[in-house]
């Protein structure tokens, strides 16, 4: 940072120990945001973030919580750097903990650079539009919700539902059409179990995918503060490996309420104005510099999609974290309890699903002429469809018009036929192949979404 | 000049001491490296500041440097087709001196100094002039940028200049000394002065068929579109900036996603303007501050954003101003506002929220300018309120609603369903219908009030007589109450609907709008004779004349739609033959 830090000095007085936070007195020349090197009376080392400064006193977090600090011998020094993240290609295939150490027994990394893990923001005038279609094999997805290299899509998910059997299988499938390279995966673990976090390891392993995935895991017994890093260490690995080795990486972030936890414990330990249910009002913001941090850039062949996971507390998707989540990221995923009762596999609830890209993926030359057409159909169909279902409730099936009832065995069809896959990988044209047959469960004077040369097309009763 | 150090840095507030003489709303430099902040609050020597750059790694006791000057806007030719930030930098420059990633404490100016630009005079030496006066023209693409006499300065032309000049050269001289070059500053949070304001009385027309003909907004109005996320705020935003007929728009992404820049970026050049046939982007100042850049310059971007717009309202220009999303620029106020430490009002949300606000909107209007030339221009502000959770309840909606004249309510279940756009049209409303009736009169559009008030009456019906379909299903309904059903299905998928990225139907001229719903209206009066006449319903239900008003909004010629009312005509009377 500045020249007079080259000066270390310790500082032994702490003043004050609340929740995550330590205050120390009488600090000169300390920056803000800078890391703090904590030592314990018991010789062991933490590390903290500076979070507020001032003539008298510096706020400072520490990650792995404050057991054992005491306001007499614990020992800080002031770093003068920011958080810092020494990265390589050699990362790749290896297991760190939520701040970038390793967590494998390996060695350590030999770095080629170290950088920043706030990263800074992308001039939006130097994005690149994302325009590549990337199949995930899922029907629902490719089909109705079609996602694009550079976008962050989130899978807003519910305690007990298959989010993580999902988004192992998008990591799984997930290529470009046409072009061999296979994604690098980054993985970062905040607050998840063992097994959630074995899951994902036997899967890649089974896959032979292992030494394409950076694992960073901060799981659920960690300190909960180092989980504010984890994501931010995650991204800046990908960013090198996409901006300076041209990869296109997937970077699954899981799971996001983990994180905004950590966020509400810190801000309620600061004595902050609190916004909704407890969080802080800076959330969006906070949550933005994650999100954000997908995209492509101009004259750079790498590109950065992210997957955040999020378990919606109660199935509430109006719950503060989903619905920040959703302002931000473009287009959503989204899990129903219902359908997973009822056997679909996955669980997609296709009505507030999304993506805000898909336009950009889709069409001629990159999937297929008839799709956007094709997709808003099932769309308003199924919606319909799903309306009946609450009409026949009540009134019983008998009241509806011979109409109603194609539109309720459409809707049905399309649950067990579409959406339902389990493991298999559709490729793009099996995918429209099942939406036409669905579609021939209505009259075609119905299908008034899609154009009329399309019906002529691609409508299988045109077809010999 | 005032410099003090810092004495406390707390997210993008940091606190200066020895500040003594500073005034509020002074630009000052904070920092070695310069970055830029603006005073919000002054206590003894100390001065609060708001930074508008990330503040990692300041140092307690960095100096602080006051500029004593307010934080200003650069007006002059070259903003046309501009992306700047919150604080007026371009863009472009950033990316040219820091890359792909924006780095701190670059100052660009916001206009380029080298770029020359041909001044043909208006006035002579020894006119009379007085602000607001033009003294000249430039041309910026295909508008005419006309030079203005800043607000605070009249007398007697001494000297004026045709020629070529970048906009710092001096193109005047009047006699009292004060040079006039291309280009002035303005103080972002004072609105630009005007003559007076006068009643909105000409819609303002977009294409869209929801808000020309259902709920229309005026020029110089005020919209607001609030809706949860997917809802389609910014497509709608975006669709309004590019067909909406002012020659001058102003989009502002305000906390927003980067890579919605960047498909306005890509397609804006692309795009024609579909009345002048020109470039779209031409037309078009872009303000980006991204939700992941500096909090503190989101909050300035809005007023970045309205004083540009009010530069070429003085030339005499309609402007349409497109703010994406005010919610951003409230939460940028409120996190400024907990540091602080300012007593909350509702959700943590400051208590002059309300104040700031109406205060923005109400820089929107139709006036007449300044100058004796008696000019009129527009500036309509369309405002989109994202709500926590979708809830129209909350601070930002609520005082907006108390503000704007149209109030598009976007619906998520209306997007689950991909009804765009996802305006509900039983909560929307327009307090502009009275006022713009007359332009519609004139324009030709005789009934136009009545035929859109049988619109929303068959609309409305249609939710009374769900709810009873709802309880006794549909078969309990009469056949002329089924023919309500069919008739509302007719208006909402044939007519709301419309899709904004259909090569056809993504504009649609206020001449077809008017006669697709003469097309359902007489269909469903001509509908209700048969049946008086003893026409079984469903027989009419399956004319394949019913199945082309559904085509209808692919039709480009309006005259063919009009040619409709007779085909229905036709075919109802053979079916009426019949019996």
């Amino acid at each position: 940072m500045s020249p007079q830090s080259l000066v270390t000095k310790q500082y032994r007085t702490v003043s004050y120990v609340s929740g995550p936070l330590i205050f120390v007195r009488n600090v000169k020349n300390v920056s803000y945001g800078e890391i703090a090197e904590i030592t314990l009376p018991s010789g062991e080392r933490r590390r903290g973030q500076v979070l507020d400064i001032s003539k008298e006193m510096a706020v400072v977090q520490v990650f792995e919580g404050t057991r054992g600090i005491d306001n007499f011998n614990t020992k800080v020094r002031f770093t003068g750097e920011p958080m810092l993240l020494g990265v390589s290609p050699d990362m790749m295939g290896r297991i760190f903990d939520g701040i970038g150490r390793p967590r494998d027994g390996g060695p350590e990394i030999i770095e080629e650079e170290r950088l920043d893990i706030n990263g800074r923001p992308i001039n939006p005038a130097s994005r690149d539009k994302p325009s590549d279609f990337i199949q995930t094999g899922i029907s629902v997805i490719d089909g109705l919700n079609t996602l694009v290299r550079g976008q962050k899509l989130p899978i807003f998910s519910g305690a007990g539902l298959p989010a993580n059997k999902l988004a192992a299988q998008i990591a799984r499938q997930a290529k470009v059409v046409g072009e061999g390279e296979q994604f690098a995966v980054v993985f970062a673990a905040m607050g998840i179990t063992f097994k959630e976090a074995s899951f994902f390891m036997r899967d890649f392993e089974r896959t032979g995918a292992l030494e394409r995935v950076i694992f960073f895991m901060n799981l659920a017994d960690d300190p909960t503060i180092e989980r504010l890093a984890t994501p931010r260490c995650a991204l800046t690995a990908a960013e090198f490996l996409a901006y300076s080795h041209d990869l296109h990486v997937l970077v699954i972030l899981t799971d996001m309420i983990n994180y905004c936890e950590a966020l509400r414990e810190i801000s309620t330990a600061r004595e902050e104005v609190p916004g909704r249910r407890g969080y802080p009002g800076y959330m969006y913001t906070d949550l933005a510099s994650i999100y954000e941090r997908a995209g492509r850039i101009k004259g750079r062949r790498g590109s950065i999609t992210q997957l955040p996971i999020l378990t919606m507390p109660d199935d509430d998707i109006t719950h503060p974290v989903p619905d920040l989540t959703g302002y931000i990221t473009e287009g959503q995923i989204v899990m129903s309890r219902d359908l997973f009762r009822r056997g679909g596999d996955p669980p997609v609830d296709a009505l507030p699903c999304l993506s805000r890209l898909m336009n950009l993926g889709i069409g001629a030359g990159k999937t297929r002429e008839d799709h956007r057409n094709v997709a808003d159909q099932l769309y308003s169909s199924y919606a319909y469809g799903r309306d009946l279902r609450r009409l026949v409730a009540i009134v019983g099936e008998e009241a509806l018009t011979d109409l109603d009832k194609k539109y309720l065995k459409f809707a049905d069809e399309f649950e067990k036929k579409f959406i339902t896959q389990g493991d298999e990988d559709r490729d793009i044209e099996r995918t429209f192949d099942i939406a036409w047959s669905l579609l021939t469960l209505l009259p075609e004077e119905e299908l008034k979404r899609i154009k009329r040369e399309y019906i002529q097309k691609y409508h299988p009763s045109r077809k010999k | 000049m005032i410099r003090g150090h810092i004495s406390r840095i707390t997210g993008p507030v940091v606190i200066a001491s020895g500040m003594t003489g500073s005034k509020m709303y002074d630009v000052v430099k904070v920092g070695r490296e310069g970055l830029n902040g603006e005073i919000i609050r002054l206590e003894g020597d100390q001065a609060v500041v708001q930074v508008y750059e990330d503040t990692s790694g300041l140092i307690v006791g960095e100096p602080v440097e006051n500029t004593e000057l307010p934080l200003s806007v650069e007006l002059g030719p070259g903003l046309l087709s501009s992306i700047y930030d919150g604080i007026q930098r371009p863009l472009p420059a950033l990316a040219e001196s820091s890359g792909s990633f924006i780095a701190r404490g670059i100052s660009v100016p916001g206009l380029d100094r080298k770029k020359g630009w041909s001044f043909m005079p208006v006035v002579k030496p020894g006119a009379e002039v007085k602000g607001g006066d033009t003294i000249g023209t430039v041309m910026e693409f295909h508008i005419e940028h006309r030079i203005l006499v800043p607000p605070n300065i009249s007398g007697r032309v001494k000297e004026i200049q045709e020629g070529e000049f970048t906009i710092e050269e001096p193109v005047a001289e009047m006699e009292d000394g004060a040079k006039l070059s291309l280009m002035q500053k303005w103080p972002v949070r004072i609105g630009r002065p005007y003559q007076r304001k006068m009643d909105p009385d000409t819609p303002l027309i977009t294409g869209q068929r929801v808000f020309d003909t259902m709920f229309p907004v005026s020029k110089g109005g005020t919209a607001m579109i609030p809706g949860g996320f997917g809802t389609g705020k910014t497509v709608a935003e975006q669709t309004l900036a590019k067909w909406a007929d002012t020659q001058i728009v102003v989009y502002i992404g305000c906390g927003e996603r980067g890579n919605e820049m960047t498909d306005v970026l890509a397609e804006f050049p692309e795009l024609l303007d579909p009345r002048t046939k020109l470039p779209l982007i031409q037309r078009t100042v872009l303000i980006a501050n991204t939700s992941n850049m500096p909090v503190a310059a989101r909050e300035a971007s809005i007023y970045t954003g309205i004083t540009i717009a009010e530069y070429y309202r003085d030339m005499g220009y309609d402007v349409s101003l497109m703010a994406d999303s005010t919610s951003r620029w409230g939460e940028a106020l409120r996190e400024v506002s907990g540091r602080l430490e300012e007593m909350p009002g509702e959700e943590g949300y400051p208590a002059y929220l309300a104040t700031r606000l109406a205060a923005f909107y109400e820089r929107a209007g139709r006036v007449i300018c300044l100058g004796s030339e008696g000019r009129k221009g527009s500036i309509t502000v369309v405002g989109a309120v994202s709500p926590p959770g979708g809830d129209f309840s909350e601070p930002i909606t609520q005082n907006t609603l108390r503000i704007a004249g149209t109030f598009w309510a976007l619906d998520t279940s209306l997007a689950y369903r991909r009804h765009f756009p996802s305006v509900n049209w039983i909560r929307s409303y327009s307090l502009y219908l009275d006022s713009i009736q007359p332009w519609y009169l004139t324009a030709g559009y005789k009934d136009w009030k009545e035929v859109r008030a049988r619109a929303m009456y068959l609309l409305q019906k249609e939710v009374e007589l769900q709810e009873i379909v709802q309880l006794v299903g549909p078969d309990a309904l009469p056949e002329s109450e089924k023919a309500i059903l069919e008739v509302a299905r007719m208006l909402r998928e044939d007519f709301l609907q419309q899709s904004a990225f259909h090569d056809v139907d993504s504009y649609c001229p206020l001449e077809k709008q008017y006669w697709m719903l003469r097309v359902i209206l007489s269909f469903f009066d001509r509908l209700n004779q048969a049946m008086n006449k003893g026409v079984p319903l469903r027989k009419i239900l399956s004319l394949p004349i019913k199945a082309e008003i559904g085509r209808m909004k692919e039709l480009e010629d309006p005259k063919r739609i009009q040619s409709m009312m007779e085909e229905i005509d036709q075919s109802i009377l053979a079916l009426e033959a019949e019996r």
